[in-house]
């Protein structure tokens, strides 16, 4: 009974990646978002969106290797960023003090411009 | 009282079977849907700290849900899970803080500061024959 987690990307011109999510983000999901992260970041990518309107749950796991993420994003002095969060998972992220190191938005239209800010 | 047990086998996503119950049990409660899912995502983090955690030889965790205050008026959910595994030192459990995990090669390790931001009331006893978390999630 294992629920796999589906992706969409949408690259842009500006060096801006959205990346789509639908479903449990668990080790299986955090390690798949990270091959598509580095895999967008190895081909320029310095900035990252992460819209998880399709993600109703997820778990310290795989939110832990979304923590690998925006450490490589730091590191590449790039920019990441979440929108769409349920109340939950938006709560979750700030108990764990992501907001310091990525934004989070209520919509990707915001995101976008803060991104591209 | 109504309460319901679960015996789950740590396999992988078993955590889900004890999140739906934990959403039916609020939903018939009227628990509202942010409280739900708070107490959802709290009874996930318990399940996996037990799985990946307690080394039990049963390789089984107990979740037991019981509705809190009277059958026509309830006030909240009570969640324990327990397993029969080494057990721990809850006290001896770093708290982890973002900034280090950015730079620890091991970024895990936030399940019960997750707990404890989601539910109301969390309680934790541990020994050499298992641990048995206890959280408490008012409506």
């Amino acid at each position: 009974m294992t629920e796999s987690l589906k992706l969409t990307v949408d690259t842009h011109d500006d060096g801006l990646a959205i990346i789509y999510t639908e479903g449990y983000i668990n080790n299986q999901g955090g390690e798949e978002i990270a091959r598509v992260a580095y895999e967008l970041i190895g081909q320029g990518r310095t900035k990252l969106l992460l819209n998880l309107a399709g993600t109703k749950i997820v778990n310290s796991i795989g939110i832990s290797i979304l923590i690998e993420i925006i450490e490589k994003m730091l590191e590449i002095d790039g920019k990441m960023a979440f929108c769409r969060l349920t109340p939950t998972i938006e709560k979750t992220f700030h108990i764990m003090g992501l907001a310091q190191y990525a934004g989070i938005y209520n919509d990707e239209e915001t995101a976008i411009k803060e991104l591209n800010g | 009282m109504q309460e319901i047990t679960l015996t789950l086998p740590m396999l992988p996503d078993m955590e889900l079977t004890a999140s739906k119950t934990a959403c039916a049990m609020g939903e018939h409660i009227r628990m509202s849907p942010d409280k739900i899912d708070e107490m959802r995502m709290a009874v996930v983090e318990a399940c996996i700290n037990a799985f990946e955690h307690s080394k039990a030889r049963d390789q089984k965790v107990k979740v037991i849900f019981t509705i809190l205050g009277q059958h026509d008026d309830p006030q909240g959910i009570e969640i324990t899970v327990r397993d029969e595994g080494i057990g721990f030192e809850p006290d001896s459990v770093a708290v982890p803080e973002i900034e280090e995990k950015l730079r620890a090669p091991r970024k895990r390790g936030w399940g019960l500061k997750i707990i404890h931001g989601l539910v109301d009331d969390v309680q934790i006893r541990s020994d050499p024959k298992g641990t048995t978390v206890v959280m408490r999630k008012m409506r």
